[in-house]
């Protein structure tokens, strides 16, 4: 252990190769834990199937450059077929669940995260799978640190969906109205908002976002019927550590992670990567714990 | 989760029925001229998540037993004896196979046992055939923990976990002297998943890196959902090692191999398990090249024997018989391997007595077209290393061990472009 932080501190340019890996992963975590905040907070439906979504999306990815289309261009299609596939699961499951308690829309979104993997399963196969770009990469410091131009792209790519997320939520009619049934979907019915509509359309942007991932993930790691489970718990733990409704804080959060596990990952082991994190989430959540006590002890 | 698909009570006593049926079928023999017929038994994975290995293993039992009985099966004390086996499915469940094992040894009143597919049920069969004494010769279980319990009465054809990839390190040193460098100033670099196969692979590792003085610079454990690598890969270009290691079945390969090229990572060896099923010839192509990979048999080993001839005999042969097959995947092989490894065992015993044959199958020493046969006290074999192939220009060649390689290893490996 020592060893290896004695590297970083006399090479320091590793430090830069961690950084930019760092940065890379958390992005493609943002992605899938900005839609489960969305959804989390809009309709309080904890989808269990987060990840399952992505692989689905990884798997259309895979399926489309099967057929001759670059995965880039594949985004668009599969973010398409996402939605409406959100769209599908939303009037079929969701909406069933939305208005009953927590313990019903957890055990219907884990079913349907069962259901997926297998049918991915049974459709695709247990193989692992992956797609290529065909792009190279970037080598800085004379070849010392590197990162592929794909993970640039995918950076690039979840920065702007995240922000194009913002504006839409902040700027347009629709963005209001799913502001405003987050808030108090009663109030926003008898204003005139149609909820329903509202929590269609939160949906299957998320299952659209989760799709965009998958293919990103299966351009820069590997997809496989059954890892979808490692998205879910990392979208949990993002948006659990930074708090639900605070978007700017969920892809910092998202981004921070990323760069934890990296350091976690060099100088103590792979083993410890995400035991770091789920440590660092429980530390964060006892932080808060004391936080509100102190204020309520104020209070009284 | 996985497991799921595994039907419903009613197909599955369906396919079990089934198989019975099947199983007594080829048993007909037995009632017919039963004083002239062994006949082995083998509770093995028809249906469930091992019914691919089962097949194969049960069908590398089949061709043997064939191929003996048309040499003219087994003399004992001057009278001929046909083979056969009886088979049940265990369901690819390990207590089914405990269950079905005390079935064919009380009921059926087998005495020679053929082993199940994998570690897990195998695990669970040696107690039984321990309790009633009687042998069992299995070739698809390697784990190291299987030849720790002092069973008495089980055998292994195979190479166990813990060498898959040490044979690596051996090739590492050998290299080395003969690049003029000392053994004990290379630097290995692995990471392992955190699963019992992989860390028995770790141990024998690390052993043999030991027997070296070699240094270990990076020993990482990889959990089994981490897609990611690239913190474990940023410390090996920081270290640049002399030998690279990684196992992690399918995912583990498939990681490594891309990871490693985008990130630019070489070292003079590379090795990786799980090359071929991870498919990385046809997904990385270039990247792929010089890796080393390990395989507990080839068809191009120059081994023989009397029954199928050379490796590479038994290769054609069973393609020509299976038309279902692409390629003998090694699970066949060895399972042809523990046939003939019984058989051998009972020409020298002449006597059909358990004991006898244990006694017999303790002092085996015989070359097989799958390998050496030669067991240590705790029944694994001890004669057959494990096979290293290269990937060289998009084949699997056969490198290591240098006595029964086809061509020389590509050392030291060249970056792929």
């Amino acid at each position: 252990m020592w060893d290896n932080l004695l590297i970083l501190v006399n090479a320091p340019v590793f430090n830069v190769q961690l950084l930019l890996n760092g940065l890379s992963v958390g992005a493609v975590f943002a992605l899938a834990a900005y839609g489960l905040a969305l959804v989390w907070g809009v309709t309080s439906v904890k989808n269990l199937a987060q990840g399952d979504f992505v692989m689905m999306g990884g798997y259309l990815g895979y399926e489309l450059s099967r057929h001759g289309v670059h995965p880039i261009a594949a985004i668009v299609p599969v973010a398409l077929l996402m939605f409406a596939y959100g769209w599908l699961i939303y009037k079929l499951i969701i909406r069933r669940v939305i208005q009953l308690d927590l313990f019903t829309s957890l055990l219907a979104t884990f079913g349907l995260a069962i259901t997926m993997q297998q049918v991915l399963n049974l459709v695709f196969g247990p193989d692992v799978r992956t797609l290529k770009s065909g792009f190279g990469r970037f080598e800085l410091f004379d070849g010392m640190v590197d990162i592929t131009q794909i993970r640039v792209i995918a950076f690039g790519l979840c920065i702007v969906l995240a922000v194009a997320m913002v504006l839409f939520l902040r700027n347009s009619r629709m963005g209001q109205a799913i502001r405003a049934t987050a808030q108090d979907p009663r109030a926003a019915r008898v204003l005139g908002v149609n909820t329903d509509l509202v929590y269609a359309l939160t949906f299957s942007i998320n299952s659209a976002i989760c799709g965009v991932a998958g293919v990103i993930i299966a351009m820069i790691w590997v997809i496989q019927p059954f890892y979808g489970i490692a998205y879910s718990v990392r979208a949990f733990v993002i948006v659990t550590a930074a708090g639900l409704g605070n978007f700017p804080a969920v892809i910092l959060t998202s981004l921070g992670l990323g760069v934890i596990e990296q350091y976690s990952g060099f100088i103590l082991g792979a083993q410890f990567q995400q035991a770091t994190v789920v440590g660092l989430l429980l530390v964060i959540l006892m932080w808060r714990q004391t936080l509100l006590r102190r204020h309520r002890l104020a209070l009284q | 989760m996985q497991q799921h698909f595994q039907g419903s009570t009613m197909a599955r006593a369906l396919v079990l029925g089934a198989a019975i049926g099947v199983a007594t079928l080829a048993g007909t023999p037995s009632s017919a001229r039963a004083e002239d017929t062994i006949t082995l038994g083998s509770a093995i994975s028809i249906t469930g998540k091992y019914s691919q290995e089962g097949k194969n293993a049960s069908d590398g039992y089949n061709f043997a037993v064939k191929a003996i009985n048309d040499k003219g099966g087994v003399k004992i004390g001057g009278k001929t004896y046909k083979l056969a086996v009886k088979y049940y499915d265990d369901e690819s469940t390990p207590s089914r196979t405990a269950q079905l094992l005390e079935r064919i040894i009380n009921q059926d009143g087998i005495k020679y046992i053929l082993g199940p597919y994998g570690s897990g049920p195998t695990k669970a069969a040696a107690p039984v055939t321990e309790k009633y004494k009687i042998p069992m010769v299995e070739s698809e279980g390697a784990s190291r923990s299987l030849f720790t319990q002092g069973y008495r009465y089980m055998f292994a054809a195979l190479s166990t976990s813990d060498q898959y990839l040490s044979p690596l390190i051996d090739l590492a040193a050998e290299l080395a002297e003969k690049n003029g460098k000392k053994p004990g100033d290379l630097k290995i670099a692995m990471a392992f998943e955190n699963d019992p196969f992989s860390l028995d692979v770790r141990a024998g590792v690390v052993e043999t890196a030991k027997k070296y003085n070699m240094k270990i610079v990076v020993d990482d454990k990889m959990p089994r959902d981490l897609s990611d690598i690239s913190a474990t890969l940023t410390k090996i270009k920081a270290l640049k090692p002399d030998v690279i290691l990684f196992s992690g079945h399918t995912k583990g390969a498939t990681t490594a191999t891309r990871q490693m090229k985008e990130m630019g990572i070489n070292a003079p060896i590379i090795g990786v398990t799980h090359c071929e099923s991870a498919k990385l010839t046809s997904q990385f192509g270039a990247a792929a090249e010089g890796l080393l990979c390990p395989t507990q048999w080839a068809e191009t080993l120059k081994y023989k024997d009397d029954v199928f001839g050379t490796a590479m005999d038994y290769n054609k042969a069973f393609l020509a018989a299976h038309s279902e097959y692409k390629n003998v995947p090694y699970q066949v092989a060895q399972g042809s391997a523990a046939v003939e490894i019984w058989a051998d065992a009972f020409r020298r015993a002449q006597s059909l007595d358990p004991e006898k044959l244990r006694d017999a199958l303790a002092a085996t020493d015989m070359q097989t077209f799958y390998g050496n046969i030669k067991f240590s006290p705790e029944g694994n074999n001890i004669a057959k290393p494990m096979v290293l192939r290269q990937i060289q220009g998009g084949q699997y060649v056969v490198v290591a061990p240098t006595k029964y390689a086809a061509d020389p290893v590509v050392y030291p490996r060249k970056a792929p472009q």
